[in-house]
């Protein structure tokens, strides 16, 4: 193992040396960094779930997190829209920034945050209610417009998570109706209503045939034209075929973050290089 | 298995067999023998008239609209406060000896017998707070009494909404309130509204916590501070009294089979409910 893949306790000298190698594959192209990661470490009780992870987001593109279950992948995902919140005895350490803005910081709008960076669960999970009702709850928790222009907006989401011409004849049927994969577009649908700026995906296509994860690949390539995509995958196919970007976990730590062509074909580290040939995991 | 074995299956079966039975036989034997002594006195008239001479004549009118009166005031008082203390303990607490404490107040609160609410809501609200004998007073007493049921049954119903709802409905920006508002109120409302249900029930058929606290009176209320007589304070009157057992029975039919409608209702909405979690 290098030197340079040995994630830092603490210290400046040492972070600088390896952000050079692996904390920061934008480096040079500083202007597209949309949320940075500093130090984050966190904790459940006792538990040292996250260890010192230093990334950046850029925009536009499509971050993978990977590794194996339970290496703090989904952890560092909900870390972002600080949905770790709501969990009982959590600590956090480190700094999130969303744009130059630290998000853990005490004034900052959870509910404006929340707006921003959204979430598509694994499962998925569109509320028991209608398919317009599941499209119109955010518009109505956020405020957003008179109820004049929801369906046009609602028209407009739902042909962005493709999932318009399956649907336009039944808004007002059960959301549970649908098959998963529309249930899962309906997610994507309710989420990028309410306009966020940066997606986070949670194994969103692990409940799904390969067919429909295809669809939902697909989705995901022409939505990060408008949005931030992170996306947690325990699929390492998947992490090579959709992302722009991925960073290797393991047991917390943020092993190698790097360009998805290098972690995939040059990695540096030779844990990840096992993981990814399949050695373990 | 061995053959003795066998024969203990076949005697414990036909045991269990013969205790159902004597339940069943139990239960309809009560209910066909209330039915059977009562059905007779029903009629139009026994719903629409007043009483004459204290009950031996003439119908139940003013005493069916005084049971309705009475439930709806304990109901729409214990309703608010019960769903409000069920929202409070699961979504706004952790476990903890307080939440542990108003649980253990609420069971308490439910196994106390009827006519010591009776007597605390004589005790209170007729004399201390000069309610007098009156639907306020009875309203009261029957909505504590009923606040336990509403507690527990809204709080297993709002724990029974999935939690990644909750989740879905913060990640998109939703605050706890809004969460509640929107999101768990609406699909844990089945499983609230059989709790509520199911305390009407209890309002309809109670005696001895109403006679001491709404009174017997045979007139049509014009306020909330006028006294009424419940069908079971009548049944009770009618019977004790003397006055008539054939209007006591036909009154009796008619509660039972109230109370009967209301299970019903509530098994209606039960069922529903569990159709709606299930996701068809």
């Amino acid at each position: 193992m290098g030197r340079s893949m040995c994630l830092p306790i603490i210290g400046e000298p040492v972070r600088m040396a390896q952000g050079e190698h692996m904390g920061s594959p934008l480096r040079g192209n500083i202007m597209d960094i949309r949320m940075q990661i500093k130090d984050l470490s966190l904790w459940y009780g006792q538990f040292h779930a996250l260890k010192n992870i230093n990334m950046e987001i850029a925009e536009n593109r499509i971050t993978a997190l990977i590794g194996p279950s339970g290496c703090g992948k989904s952890t560092l995902l909900r870390t972002l829209n600080r949905m770790n919140d709501i969990i009982d005895g959590v600590k956090i350490s480190g700094r999130i920034f969303l744009d130059n803005k630290d998000i853990y910081q005490e004034n900052i709008g959870l509910t404006e945050l929340r707006k921003k960076i959204g979430m598509v669960f694994q499962h998925p999970n569109p509320f028991p209610l209608s398919i317009y009702e599941n499209l119109t709850y955010g518009l109505r928790i956020h405020n957003i417009g008179e109820k004049s222009i929801w369906d046009e907006k609602i028209e407009k989401c739902l042909r962005d998570a493709w999932l318009w011409d399956d649907v336009k004849d039944k808004l007002h049927s059960s959301a549970l109706d649908l098959s998963l994969d529309q249930k899962q577009k309906l997610c994507i649908a309710r989420l990028i209503i309410i306009e966020p700026e940066v997606i986070l995906m949670d194994e969103p296509c692990s409940t799904l045939d390969p067919i429909a994860t295809m669809k939902i690949e697909e989705l995901m390539n022409t939505l990060k034209k408008d949005y931030t995509i992170v996306i947690v995958t325990h699929n390492m196919q998947q992490a090579a075929r959709v992302s722009d970007y991925s960073g290797f976990l393991l047991l917390g730590e943020l092993i190698e973050f790097d360009d998805t062509n290098n972690i995939f074909t040059a990695p540096r580290d030779k844990r990840t290089e096992d993981y990814i040939t399949g050695r373990f995991g | 298995m061995s053959i003795n074995q066998n024969i203990i299956e076949k005697i414990v079966k036909i045991f269990l067999w013969i205790f159902t039975i004597i339940t069943i036989f139990i239960l309809f034997y009560i209910v066909g023998f209330i039915l059977k002594n009562g059905i007779g006195g029903l009629s139009k008239e026994f719903f629409m008239e007043f009483p004459k001479s204290m009950g031996r004549e003439g119908g139940i009118f003013p005493i069916i609209i005084g049971t309705i009166l009475l439930t709806l005031a304990a109901v729409f008082i214990a309703g608010p406060l019960g769903i409000g203390t069920a929202v409070y303990l699961t979504e706004y607490t952790r476990e903890n000896r307080i939440t542990q404490m108003i649980r253990f107040g609420a069971d308490c609160l439910a196994g106390i017998p009827s006519i010591v609410f009776g007597l605390f809501g004589f005790v209170l609200f007729v004399i201390k707070l000069k309610m007098g004998w009156s639907i306020i007073s009875g309203g009261l007493t029957l909505s504590i009494m009923i606040l336990p049921t509403i507690i527990r049954t809204s709080e297993e119903a709002i724990k029974a909404v999935p939690k990644p709802l909750r989740e879905v409905s913060y990640s998109l920006g939703g605050t706890k309130w809004q969460t509640i508002v929107f999101i768990v109120i609406p699909q844990a409302l089945p499983g609230i509204l059989t709790g509520i249900i199911l305390s009407i029930g209890r309002c309809v058929g109670e005696t001895a916590a109403v006679i001491f606290t709404a009174g017997s009176s045979l007139r049509l209320p014009n306020s909330l501070f006028d006294s009424v007589r419940t069908m079971s304070v009548h049944f009770y009157i009618l019977s004790r009294e003397g006055i008539s057992l054939k209007n006591a029975y036909a009154t009796a039919s008619v509660l039972i089979i109230s109370i009967g409608m209301i299970n019903f209702l509530s098994y209606w909405i039960m069922h529903r409910f569990i159709r709606r979690i299930e996701g068809k």
